[in-house]
């Protein structure tokens, strides 16, 4: 049995370091993030050390290192959105989720991800979670929208 | 020298293809570094070396820019000098403010330089970066809070050893060097050479301390305290008290370390030649058994676990002989536990070391004895330096002594173990010896001396023509492996040093360590070797006196319960 990792490096004979971020990103694509065990399955196949990998994949903000939850938060850091708080907001989520950005929480149900502007400045500040637009967050309205995913899953 | 270039109004000349700095340099000027690594391609990173170059728009990076006829260049205008101080200041706006409690205090670069800048207050003050301390290694310590990110460990780790197991992580204001998914070093692929601490400007790296429960043993009259020394700590440790490089204080180190209290004094160079009798008797064995060859020295154990790593294939090449260090330390805990009638739990073994890898071979479950520790503790030649100072010891108003017998008496075969080429002459010494009966007409083999990083000779020994090959810095190594997976078949022996020419240049040594220090030492020790009397490890009397009184024969059964060891693949990431 392939692994998915190896399914991906497959499309790739010969490979150099130079197709590193095409790779990583097609691994995130199929396995939601990019696993200690993919990282190094790549570098095997690279001749990269896994801590190269990791510091180029740490480098770019597209890439996560731990498994999504079931709802992905993304948080907007644009310009809009910081001018209307945004850093406030980010700072309740991470503590009523406790997990910090890039992290998920332990029951795996919320991921955290902090993006550049995603063009919905109107509703600034907004957070995209699964797709779904919240706008003008403020701290206080944080907890029921967590709470409305919460309720979905009883 | 083909281009002249005027530096602050005087002329000098330079060759095609220097760099500005090279050219400078060579014409005794100077101008502050950071980032700069000499022998390593430039990055122009931390722009602590720029330039004022006439015609030019911004300052430029001395380190990167290559020498044009006639440049016009001022290395010290008020604009350079302007902005190498805020360089400084913006690194230290982040920088922990407790120098005084810093390993590194009276030996950092960054302190030099803002001493050097006339820094006097803290114009910039930036957020401080809070990250964790990475305490898991048993052989180094990293303390992130201290990196200015000069990268320097990152490349020497990459570039001379070839083990990458550290990388920067991260980007902007929030970057940071770790290690692969921010693991602790332990679980890096680090192989604890110790490199990364030598060329780190500041306090951010240094090696696991054990000199606490050292002072705690020495006044403890429960135990027995032993110590043995490296090959190389008594012509590497001078620079540390201000003498020169080089120069050997073997008879005062020995005074030192009895008034600091260690009741018996033994010279690792005494089990280098306890190694030579089993390496190169396996060496023979090998040759003359159709063994598995090239045989490959395991005396190194920064190479040993980058073999574990990156060479699993290979490891049947390794010698199976334990290093001198665990050879002396099993020694200790049997033969010399015996006759002088002491438990070995009531034995404290200590190595001075001028490597931090034997703090990490010291706790490998291998290198023990019915769950006792072959040694210890080990130290530095920094720590030793260290604990002199801490006893109040005056290294001026001693008086030389010889170590204790028998186990500090030595051939300078066991000395010259300190240098890169050094193990390799030795076993080719004595291999000559138990091939041909007859020693060699001259000890010195040509060939294998000298600090390059790849030597290579062939050595007539009776009828046959051994190939032996001795590389230092693990990236040598790693290419020189690759020869040999690809067939390459007319090596015998291999000598590996993890360290660039060996343990003189080792990760444990004097941080001032730089190129005419490393020569100096080891040219004291092939004098040494030149001077002595018996320069040979099977003539070494008490060597001979052991295998009769103890140890049987080389690789006998006891020989094999002692002295050697095995390996085994380690999983990297």
């Amino acid at each position: 049995m392939k692994t998915t990792v190896q399914e991906i490096l497959d499309q790739y004979p010969g490979a150099g370091r130079d197709s590193l971020i095409p790779i990583l990103q097609q691994v995130q694509e199929k396995i939601g993030f990019l696993s200690e065990e993919s990282v190094i399955e790549v570098g095997k196949y690279l001749k990269m050390p896994a801590s190269k990998i990791f510091g180029v994949a740490t480098f770019y903000n597209q890439f996560r290192f731990n498994q999504p939850g079931k709802y992905h938060v993304q948080v907007c850091r644009g310009t809009a959105c910081h001018v209307l708080g945004s850093a406030t907001v980010l700072d309740e989520i991470e503590k009523q989720l406790k997990v910090k950005t890039g992290q998920t929480t332990k029951d795996k149900l919320f991921s955290l991800e902090v993006v550049a502007c995603i063009g919905a400045c109107g509703l600034a500040p907004v957070i995209n979670i699964n797709g779904e637009f919240h706008a003008k967050v403020t701290t206080d309205s944080i907890q029921s929208i967590f709470d409305s995913y919460r309720n979905r899953e009883e | 020298m083909n281009l002249t270039i005027e530096v602050n109004n005087n002329n000098i000349t330079a060759n095609q293809g220097d760099t500005i700095l090279e050219a400078l340099n060579r014409n005794g000027m100077s101008v502050p570094t950071l980032c700069h690594m000499k022998g390593l391609f430039p990055t122009g990173a931390c722009r602590m070396c720029v330039v004022e170059v006439e015609g030019r728009r911004n300052l430029v990076t001395a380190c990167s820019e290559p020498v044009m006829d006639g440049m016009k260049i001022k290395t010290h205008s008020l604009r350079v000098i302007e902005s190498r101080k805020t360089i400084v200041e913006l690194l230290l706006s982040n920088h922990p403010d407790d120098c005084l409690y810093c390993e590194r205090n009276g030996s950092c670069e960054l302190q030099d330089l803002s001493e050097d800048l006339n820094i006097r207050e803290r114009r910039i003050s930036g957020q401080k970066n809070k990250l964790k301390l990475d305490v898991s290694s048993a052989s180094i310590v990293r303390d992130p809070e201290k990196c200015i990110l000069c990268g320097r460990c990152v490349r020497v780790c990459e570039e001379i050893e070839g083990v990458s197991a550290i990388e920067f992580v991260g980007r902007g204001s929030k970057t940071f060097i770790g290690t692969s998914f921010n693991h602790g070093l332990n679980l890096s692929t680090c192989v604890n050479c110790g490199q990364c601490i030598m060329v780190c400007p500041t306090g951010a790296l240094k090696e696991k301390g054990h000199i606490c429960e050292v002072k705690d043993m020495l006044s403890n009259p429960e135990k027995t305290v032993v110590v043995q020394y490296a090959p190389s700590i008594s012509v590497s440790l001078a620079e540390e008290f201000g003498l020169p490089s080089g120069y050997n204080m073997i008879g005062l180190m020995n005074a030192a370390l009895r008034r600091m209290g260690f009741n018996f004094v033994f010279d690792t160079s005494f089990s280098a030649d306890l190694t030579i009798m089993e390496e190169a008797s396996e060496l023979v064995h090998r040759v003359q058994n159709g063994g598995k060859l090239p045989m490959i020295t395991s005396c190194c154990p920064g190479w040993v676990k980058y073999a574990e790593e990156f060479q699993p294939d290979l490891l049947e090449n390794l010698s199976s002989c334990k290093s001198p260090q665990q050879m002396m330390g099993a020694i200790i805990k049997s033969y010399f536990a015996d006759t002088e009638k002491i438990a070995p739990e009531n034995i404290y073994s200590v190595s001075i070391m001028p490597c931090t890898a034997k703090k990490f071979e010291q706790q490998r479950e291998e290198m023990t004895q019915n769950g006792i520790s072959d040694v210890d503790a080990v130290l530095t030649t920094r720590e030793l330096a260290r604990l002199i100072r801490l006893y109040g010891i005056d290294i001026n108003k001693l008086e030389p002594e010889l170590a204790d017998s028998p186990l500090g008496t030595r051939s300078s075969a066991g000395k010259i173990f300190g240098t890169s080429g050094g193990v390799m002459e030795a076993a080719i010494r004595s291999a000559h010896y138990f091939i041909t009966g007859k020693e060699l007409v001259k000890f010195q083999v040509k060939g294998v001396r000298g600090l390059e990083g790849r030597k290579e000779a062939k050595v007539k020994v009776g009828e046959l023509e051994v190939g032996v090959a001795v590389v230092s810095g693990l990236k040598n190594a790693e290419i020189l492996m690759d020869e040999i997976r690809n067939g390459r078949n007319d090596l015998h022996f291999i000598e590996v040093m993890a360290c660039p020419g060996g343990c003189i240049n080792g990760g444990g040594q004097p941080i001032s360590t730089n190129e005419e220090a490393v020569r100096a030492r080891m040219k004291s020790l092939y004098d040494i070797d030149e001077k002595d009397a018996i320069k040979v490890s099977h003539k070494n009397p008490y060597i001979t006196e052991l295998y009769d009184k103890f140890l049987g024969k080389p690789l006998g059964h006891k020989s094999h319960e002692l002295l050697h060891t095995h390996y085994q693949k380690r999983d990297v990431n």
